[in-house]
């Protein structure tokens, strides 16, 4: 039992629990807070793993910028425990079926894997910028730039959604 | 329509250059403005140990005058009464017993003067009225309190200190104010 | 046991500078709050705070104890727990930051190099990058929790106005990090060091730095999430006592923290110009010259965002977006291109 398996187990329950938190608690503010909790945790086993850069972009993109913007939106919705739309049996039957097989699969690929190697801490660089830069623009330049690419639409898309109003406004 | 004055001034509505676009120009503009303010002279006084001197004309707190034997003035007349147009004074006359002519310098006095200091304007006319020197405006405030009962000055509050028992706190009573040239 | 097999001394020197930084920033901050007060009376021609000590020295913590003897209100309606982890998160996301902040070089104490610096994590720049987008969950969690539409209209500016102005100064980083090819503030500081400060190669970058500065520490011209004219303080309208002090504190710590990065970033750090003090000096007075150094620079930018607040009125909030997104993120892009076009034509 050294300082990193200690490390690890916080962690891991951190991260169980309050991803069950998420699930269970009434309010979605609560919600998304117990989310940015998850990912903080992970964050925490990514630099376990001796990725810092995986780690700290994690925290920008998901818990500063993603997770920020779901906060806006929910807390501009005033969602609460009390408006929420009682939902009928038939609804909730659907959902635990597809939850359960969600569930069956995951479990199922979960348990066809051999554990042969223990997942190494504090060693190997794939999550730190060098090689995940050598490697993004060397061997997966093309799925890069591609995705880049899906990333310059979306961002045009915006734009001309966004001037939409401006130039029906004008003209 | 005819304008009044020659001062309306056109708003400037041309499209800015790209310079006043620019705004930084605009900016370190400003901020040199508020730059040099550094170096400009304050101009508050740090009021309790430094004051302002008042002007001679300045009517503060009203003050019961004594001669320079330490007698009061006042007579009770209450000409300073039906002067004041706030009906700020009210006062009891009383007569000048036998032993007391080193307290009163005539044969009447005021045995009660009250001023109400939320009913007085400082106006001074007590002051004009007055035929014996008696009553005077001072050169300080009236002090905030708590009660409105305290702003009811009573003759204790009023009086000149004593110029004999106490000389010097009768000298900053007195202050600038020019003395009046006394009739007797 | 194998948890107490870490090396005691460092630990205990790690924790020392834990507790110097962190106990430094919070004096410096609490006197930057009576500089404020200073700097803007002098900057409208009045004396200031002049009379709690010697030249009114002791006014932050009067300021302090009065903020601890008020009443504590919580609103009844408000959630409770999130109520009281909003200004503690925004004191936290405040105070992390300082931890990969190089305040000087090396000092020689019993013997033992002793680094001035908490953390040299090799991702520094990106470190300061996370925390301060974290930056504004303190402010959002309070202005919820607080059940109250101005607070909930100033958290929701704070969201929107962070968020627009972390891309424009992201991008700015970035072109920064072409030039100096280290994501360690260390090593910017030794490479600004051994050549020219980065603001001889970044000008326009830092520009938008330091516009973006100012954004993401709320302070005028982007007070948006607090205008008191408007909002009757934003996120903190029904904070009381030392929760509202919390709040107003971290604000002076985010001031000074923007600070030190820029200095750090930009301005060589702890290095002092033209003069090769390592040549002339024993390493630890080196060290010391260098901490100064840095703190000259940092109250110069701390006075800068006093002198701009008192200058500049506060933005309308279309112009702000305006700013953030048509001006600002498009500047800092063309920057990146061009740094990155230099820096491939140069090498």
């Amino acid at each position: 039992m050294n300082i990193t398996t200690l490390v690890f187990i916080l962690l891991s329950v951190m991260a169980v629990g309050s991803a069950l938190m998420m699930i269970a608690s009434k309010s979605p503010v609560h919600s998304v807070l117990w989310l940015i909790v998850v990912f903080f945790a992970i964050s925490g086993h990514y630099i376990l793993l001796n990725a810092q850069f995986l780690a700290i972009v994690n925290i920008i993109v998901y818990a500063g910028a993603i997770m920020v913007l779901f906060l806006f939106v929910v807390m501009l919705m005033n969602l609460n425990a009390d408006t929420e739309p009682i939902k009928n049996y038939r609804l909730q039957l659907i959902g635990v079926i597809s939850g359960g097989t969600l569930l069956l699969i995951i479990l199922s690929a979960v348990m066809k894997i051999d554990v042969e190697q223990m997942v190494e801490m504090k060693t190997g660089d794939a999550g730190l910028i060098k090689s995940l830069g050598f490697n993004l623009f060397k061997n997966y330049v093309l799925p890069f730039e591609i995705s880049s690419v899906l990333f310059l639409s979306a961002m045009i898309g915006a734009v001309i959604i966004g001037k939409k109003d401006e130039i029906t406004h004008e003209g | 329509m005819q304008p009044l004055t020659n001062k309306i001034k056109q708003v400037d509505r041309k499209p800015m250059t790209f310079m006043e676009k620019l705004y930084l120009p605009a900016i370190f503009k400003g901020m040199t403005i508020t730059f040099s303010h550094i170096f400009k002279k304050k101009p508050t006084i740090n009021y309790p140990e430094k004051q302002r001197p008042f002007s001679p004309v300045f009517r503060g707190l009203q003050i019961l005058n004594r001669d320079e034997e330490g007698r009061e003035n006042c007579t009770a007349c209450g000409l300073c009464a039906v002067a004041c147009p706030a009906e700020a004074i009210t006062m009891e006359a009383a007569e000048r017993q036998q032993g007391e002519e080193h307290l009163y310098k005539e044969e009447k006095y005021a045995a009660k003067y009250e001023i109400n200091m939320l009913r007085c304007i400082f106006c001074g006319l007590c002051e004009e009225a007055c035929p014996k020197d008696a009553i005077y405006l001072s050169e300080t405030f009236t002090p905030a309190d708590y009660q409105r009962k305290q702003f009811i000055y009573s003759k204790d509050d009023l009086l000149i200190p004593h110029p004999k028992e106490n000389p010097d706190a009768y000298q900053k009573a007195l202050g600038n104010r020019p003395q009046k040239v006394s009739e007797n | 046991m194998m948890l107490l097999s870490v090396d005691i001394s460092m630990v205990l020197e790690k924790l020392l500078l834990i507790v110097v930084v962190i106990s430094a920033s919070l004096v410096i901050a609490m006197y930057t709050t009576f500089a404020e007060r200073k700097v803007a009376a002098i900057l409208q021609d009045r004396r200031g705070p002049n009379r709690a000590g010697p030249f009114g020295l002791l006014q932050p913590l009067a300021d302090g104890l009065k903020l601890f003897f008020k009443e504590e209100i919580i609103p009844a309606f408000s959630s409770k727990f999130l109520f009281i982890l909003g200004p503690a998160l925004a004191m936290l996301t405040a105070m992390m930051t300082s931890a990969v902040i190089p305040w000087g070089g090396t000092i020689e104490l019993f013997g033992r190099k002793i680094d001035l610096q908490i953390a040299d994590v090799n991702i520094g720049v990106l470190y300061v990058f996370g925390v301060v987008s974290l930056g504004v969950y303190g402010i959002m969690i309070g202005s919820w929790a607080s059940n109250n539409k101005f607070s909930l209209l100033g958290g929701l500016r704070a969201a929107s106005q962070i968020i627009s102005y972390e891309l424009a100064m992201g991008i700015s980083m970035i072109a920064l990090l072409m030039v100096t090819g280290t994501l360690s503030l260390k090593e910017m500081v030794d490479l600004q060091q051994a050549s020219y400060w980065n603001i001889v190669y970044q000008p326009l970058g830092f520009l938008i730095f330091l516009i973006c500065a100012f954004a993401e520490c709320n302070r005028t011209p982007f007070d948006l999430p607090e205008a008191e004219n408007e909002l009757i303080g934003g996120y903190h309208t029904e904070y009381s006592s030392m929760k509202l002090g919390f709040f107003l504190f971290s604000e002076y710590i985010n001031m000074f923290i923007s600070s030190v990065i820029m200095s750090t970033l930009y301005f060589g750090g702890y290095d002092i110009p033209f003069i090769n003090e390592a040549a002339m000096f024993s390493p630890n007075v080196v060290a010391i010259i260098g901490i100064a150094a840095l703190m000259a620079k940092t109250s110069f930018f701390i006075f800068v965002f006093m002198w701009v607040r008192w200058t500049i009125p506060r933005f309308r909030y279309d112009q702000l977006m305006y700013l953030g997104w048509r001006i600002l993120i498009p500047l800092a892009l063309f920057n990146m291109l061009a740094t990155g076009g230099a820096v491939l034509y140069f090498k």
